[in-house]
C-alpha cells in the first residue's frame, strides 16, 4: 500500500527530528542537531530491513519515491521564498564574509574530492538520480536493496 | 472592464483557497518553461532545473521588493502556498525521501571524508567572517562572533548571537551573510561543479558538509545533478546543529581570549 511508504517516510522524519532536538537538548544547544541526517539513516536502514525481509512491496516504494521525485520542485518552492532583496542590498561586509567562505569552501571541495580513488558511480546511484530527478523511469533489473 | 474585474477576483479567490494545490500548478509551470527553456537556449547544457532555481531567486527579489517582506513570493496572498510547499517542513520530508535512494556502500566509504568537511566547513567560513568583520572595524567579541557565526549559515548566525547578546544590528548583518551564502551556493554550485569535481557521491559529501547551508546545499545539488541530492543532504544536515554547538561555545570563547 502507498500510504505506509508515506507513513514509513514520515514515521522516520518525525523520529529523526525528535532525536535530532533531543541530541540538542544534551549538549546544550538551542537547534535541532542532524535530525534529517539521522531520519535519513532511519529511513536507510529501515529499507535494508524490508528489503531483506522482502517486505519492500512495490505500494511502499511508490509512498517514498514520490516524494523524493517532488524533492526538485519543493526546492524550487524553497528558492521562490528565500529573502533574497536582503541578500542583494546586504553591503560589502555581507558580500565579502559570504564571498571569500564560499570561494574557500569550494576549494576545499576541489581538494577533499581528490582524496582517495574516484569512483564511476554505481546503477543504482544512477537509478537514484531518475527518481529524485522526477524522471519516474521503471526499476531496472536487479536493483540493490 | 467590471466582468474582467469579477473574472480576476474569482481566480485569486481560489488560489488563496486552494493555497498548496495552486503552488502545484505554479511551480509545474515555472518548471515546465524553464526545461524547454533549457533544452531550447543551451541544449541541454543547463539543467532545467538549475533554471527553475534561478527563476524562483528572481522571482523572490521581485517579491520581495513589491510586499517588502522577508518570505519572496510567498508574501503574496495568492501565492502563500509556495510557502508551505518551499517551506521546512515538506523541504526536509522530501529531503529524507531522497535517501531512500542511498547506495550504502557508497556513502559509508565517504564517511570519513564527510566528517573531515563538516569540521572544515564549519571552521573556514567562521574565520572568514570574523576576519571580515574585524576588518570592517569591529573590536567586540560578540559582534566578531555574530558575524562570523552568520557566515556558517543563516540559522548559526542569530542562534549564536542570541546566546551570546548581540545586538540587532549585527544580527541583521549576521543573517544576511548566512542568507546571500546560501543563496550564491544554490547559483554558483552547477557553474563550479566541473571544477571541484563534484561529479560523484564521495565529493557531494564532501561538499554537503562544506557548504553546509540546508537550503543551499539542496537547491545547489538539485540544479547540478539530482543523483548527487541524498549524498550532500546527509552530511549538511549535521552542519547546522555543530555551527550552533560550537558557535556560542569553543568559537565565542577563542574570539574572545584574542581581542580581549
Amino acid at each position: 500500500m502507498i500510504v505506509l511508504g508515506v507513513a514509513l517516510l514520515a514515521a522516520c522524519t518525525l523520529i529523526g527530528v525528535y532525536l535530532g532536538d533531543l541530541l540538542g537538548v544534551a549538549l546544550g544547544v538551542k537547534a535541532n542537531v542532524g535530525g534529517v541526517g539521522i531520519a535519513m539513516i532511519l529511513l536507510i536502514l529501515a529499507r535494508l530491513w524490508l528489503s531483506r525481509r522482502g517486505g519492500l512491496t512495490k505500494g511502499i516504494q511508490f509512498g517514498v519515491e514520490f516524494w523524493a521525485g517532488m524533492y526538485i520542485p519543493i526546492v524550487v518552492a524553497m528558492a521562490a521564498q528565500q529573502n533574497v532583496v536582503a541578500a542583494v542590498s546586504g553591503g560589502p561586509i555581507v558580500i565579502i564574509a559570504a564571498t571569500g567562505s564560499l570561494v574557500l569552501c569550494f576549494g576545499a571541495v576541489a581538494l577533499l574530492s581528490r582524496i582517495g580513488r574516484r569512483d564511476p558511480g554505481s546503477p543504482a546511484v544512477e537509478h537514484g538520480g531518475s527518481v529524485i530527478g522526477g524522471e519516474a523511469d521503471p526499476v531496472p533489473a536487479g536493483k540493490q536493496g | 472592464m467590471e466582468l474582467g474585474h469579477q473574472i480576476w477576483h474569482g481566480i485569486e479567490h481560489v488560489f488563496i483557497e486552494q493555497s498548496l494545490v495552486a503552488a502545484f500548478a505554479v511551480v509545474g509551470a515555472l518548471i515546465l518553461v524553464s526545461n524547454l527553456a533549457a533544452k531550447r537556449f543551451t541544449k541541454g547544457r543547463v539543467h532545467g532545473s538549475a533554471i527553475a532555481i534561478v527563476l524562483g531567486l528572481v522571482l523572490a527579489y521581485f517579491g520581495g521588493l513589491y510586499t517588502g517582506g522577508k518570505k519572496g513570493i510567498a508574501d503574496i496572498p495568492a501565492l502563500a502556498g509556495i510557502g508551505l510547499m518551499g517551506g521546512a517542513m515538506l523541504r526536509d520530508f522530501a529531503i529524507v525521501a531522497t535517501a531512500f535512494e542511498v547506495d550504502v556502500t557508497e556513502a559509508r566509504r565517504a564517511g570519513l571524508i564527510g566528517v573531515l568537511a563538516l569540521a572544515l566547513g564549519t571552521i573556514i567560513p567562521f574565520l572568514v567572517g570574523t576576519l571580515t568583520a574585524v576588518a570592517f572595524g569591529y573590536h567586540d567579541a560578540v559582534s566578531i562572533t555574530t558575524i562570523g557565526a552568520g557566515a556558517i549559515t543563516y540559522i548559526v548566525g542569530p542562534v549564536t548571537g542570541a546566546a551570546i547578546g548581540a545586538d540587532s544590528t549585527v544580527m541583521a548583518l549576521s543573517i544576511a551573510t548566512g542568507v546571500t551564502k546560501a543563496v550564491m551556493v544554490m547559483v554558483g554550485t552547477p557553474l563550479v561543479a566541473k571544477l571541484i569535481g563534484l561529479d560523484n557521491p564521495r565529493s557531494a559529501m564532501a561538499y554537503g558538509g562544506l557548504m553546509g547551508t540546508v537550503s543551499g546545499v539542496a537547491g545547489g545539488l538539485a540544479a547540478t545533478d539530482p543523483k548527487l541530492v541524498p549524498y550532500g543532504a546527509l552530511t549538511a544536515t549535521f552542519h547546522t546543529g555543530i555551527g550552533c554547538l560550537v558557535g556560542p561555545s569553543i568559537f565565542y570563547l577563542t574570539v574572545r581570549a584574542l581581542v580581549g
